[in-house]
């Protein structure tokens, strides 16, 4: 095996060692069920996860007990929206999002209108970032729920959170938000945000995979969410379901790391990513960066090589370097990513566009190794990429009557 | 999902990558796909007075599925007839290259790449489809 240099930190992250050494022992030493009342196994399992739990909640500076542990950011975007439209299905039935949302909420959002809901997808800017206007115009007295994320999957670019909730305030809506990608990477704070529920996951933040979590607001107001599986009364009868209580210690860790690093590696992560987008842009000709470039996480960069198909760009180097793309040529739809066509990318840009996630672990040397080995990989695909060659011919492709399929 | 050594190497290492003078009357040129959809695939055809195809270049926007059938399918066509060069069917491709199920549609390309620089050749030099 070659080297391996992984810039997918948004697919996932890997554990930090620190968490997998916390986690260890409450796979064998201790194996006790957290809802064990009856003996030190189980106690000394419900401690460590009330640990976790305030671990979590010290990095959200919320309080504990408004920290709901789920499987992870799908059910967690499952049960807030899903649980919010059954709960307040009285006050009203519509729920406001947005088209770049992730599909854990996009789908979540389908399944509701399929219920008898009624769901407004507000579209984007061609920075990806909502307008303000359109969120607040939107809003109806039927209105139950505003869901935006904090920071897109594909772009990195981060919505007016605070505006948002500013809005929904001023309109008695309740907020929630996926923050996913947010979490543990940038200050993400509920209470100060006008945020009532917000979902986040144990693996994009250097913690385990298969646990996540849903904040819930306990005060002012008073949020409530109808459970969405049923069993043993869980978590404040919000989820039911035996705690993962390795993975919550994981969690928990992850989290303390987090607020202890999260600021450093942000400043150093910025610096790297801001350096593989320039060498790029100003290295090779016709190079797009997606997305608002100030209003994004430090850590991401979503670069269009205009002419270059993304899947096959990928396959020059994928054995060494590990990075997505908005082409979704393996999907059997031959659609590119929605995400970027929200931003009024034409589908050719979509197509062309890979996804560079950076993450704690990434160092300066593999980024300058990834400048050299994109530069012979688009290089190599423009040589073989007759558009290329019609653009530089100064054929106006757009005038092209292409052969659809 | 790997790919098989042979489409690799028709990706990393293409047979026949380039332009033959379009004008010329021994040229066809069939250029098929749209950007929008992702792929676009330009292959040329030479054709000597005897009816073979003594040259094949191609030129192909797409994932790497797409450029390795077209490069095959270059390979294939020189020293064939116009009417051998018709029949190549592309599942012909699909085994070859062990294209994945979500992949076909590359071959389906090249086979209409090759279609349609063929019909640009009988269509020059006035000959009946």
């Amino acid at each position: 095996m070659g080297r391996r240099i992984y810039l997918d930190n948004n697919a996932t992250t890997p554990c930090d060692p620190r968490v997998v050494d916390a986690m260890v022992p409450w796979f064998y030493k201790h194996p006790g069920n957290a809802a064990s009342r009856n003996h030190p196994f189980g106690w000394e399992a419900e401690e460590a996860v009330d640990y976790a739990r305030e671990q979590i909640a010290n990095l959200l500076e919320v309080d504990s007990k408004e920290i709901i542990f789920t499987s992870g950011a799908t059910e967690s975007d499952n049960l807030a929206l899903k649980g919010v439209y059954e709960m307040y299905a009285r006050k009203g039935n519509h729920i406001i999002t947005v088209k770049t949302e992730h599909k854990a909420v996009l789908d979540a959002c389908a399944k509701i209108e399929k219920l008898g809901g009624q769901v407004t997808y507000l579209d984007v800017k061609e920075d990806g970032l909502i307008d303000l206007g359109e969120l607040e115009a939107a809003i109806t007295d039927k209105t139950i729920l505003v869901s935006v994320m904090w920071a897109n999957n594909e772009t990195g670019v981060i919505q007016p959170m605070k505006a948002i909730g500013e809005i929904c305030e001023k309109h008695g809506v309740l907020f929630f938000s996926d923050a996913t990608q947010a979490v543990g990477k940038i200050p993400t704070l509920p209470k100060e945000t006008g945020i009532h529920l917000m979902a986040f996951t144990g693996h994009k933040m250097y913690g385990p995979k298969g646990v996540g979590a849903l904040f819930v607001n306990r005060k002012k107001p008073r949020v409530k969410v109808t459970a969405q599986m049923d069993g043993g009364g869980h978590e404040r009868g919000m989820r039911s379901g035996t705690l993962n209580v390795p993975g919550i210690v994981g969690f928990g860790k992850a989290a303390e790391i987090a607020k202890a690093e999260m600021a450093q590696d942000a400043a150093r992560l910025s610096v790297l990513r801001d350096k593989l987008q320039a060498a790029l842009a100003s290295q090779l000709e016709e190079v797009y960066i997606n997305g608002n470039e100030e209003h994004r996480m430090p850590h991401v960069a979503n670069i269009s090589f205009k002419h270059v198909e993304g899947e096959g760009l990928m396959m020059m180097f994928n054995q060494e370097i590990a990075v997505s793309s908005g082409s979704a040529c393996t999907s059997a739809s031959l659609e590119p990513s929605y995400v970027l066509v929200a931003l009024g990318l034409g589908d050719d840009l979509a197509h062309s566009s890979i996804r560079f996630s950076l993450g704690r672990f990434t160092t300066e040397e593999e980024i300058d190794y990834t400048v050299e080995q994109l530069k012979t990989g688009v290089n190599h695909m423009r040589d073989l990429s007759p558009i290329w060659e019609m653009y530089k011919e100064g054929v106006d492709l757009d005038k092209v009557v292409w052969a659809e399929h | 999902m790997a790919y098989s050594d042979k489409l690799m190497d028709h990706f990393k290492h293409p047979k026949n990558v380039g332009t033959l003078p379009k004008n010329s009357k021994q040229v066809g040129t069939g250029l098929v796909g749209a950007p929008e959809c992702g792929d676009v695939m330009r292959l040329q055809i030479q054709v000597d007075e005897a009816g073979v195809i003594e040259d094949a270049k191609f030129k192909t926007f797409g994932c790497g599925s797409a450029i390795a059938s077209s490069s095959l399918a270059t390979e294939w066509l020189k020293g064939k007839s116009l009417d051998d060069a018709m029949a190549i069917d592309n599942m012909a491709i699909v085994e070859e290259l062990a294209l994945p199920p979500v992949k076909i549609h590359c071959s389906v390309l090249a086979e209409d790449a090759i279609k349609a620089a063929i019909k640009d050749y009988k269509a020059k030099n006035a000959i009946p489809a």
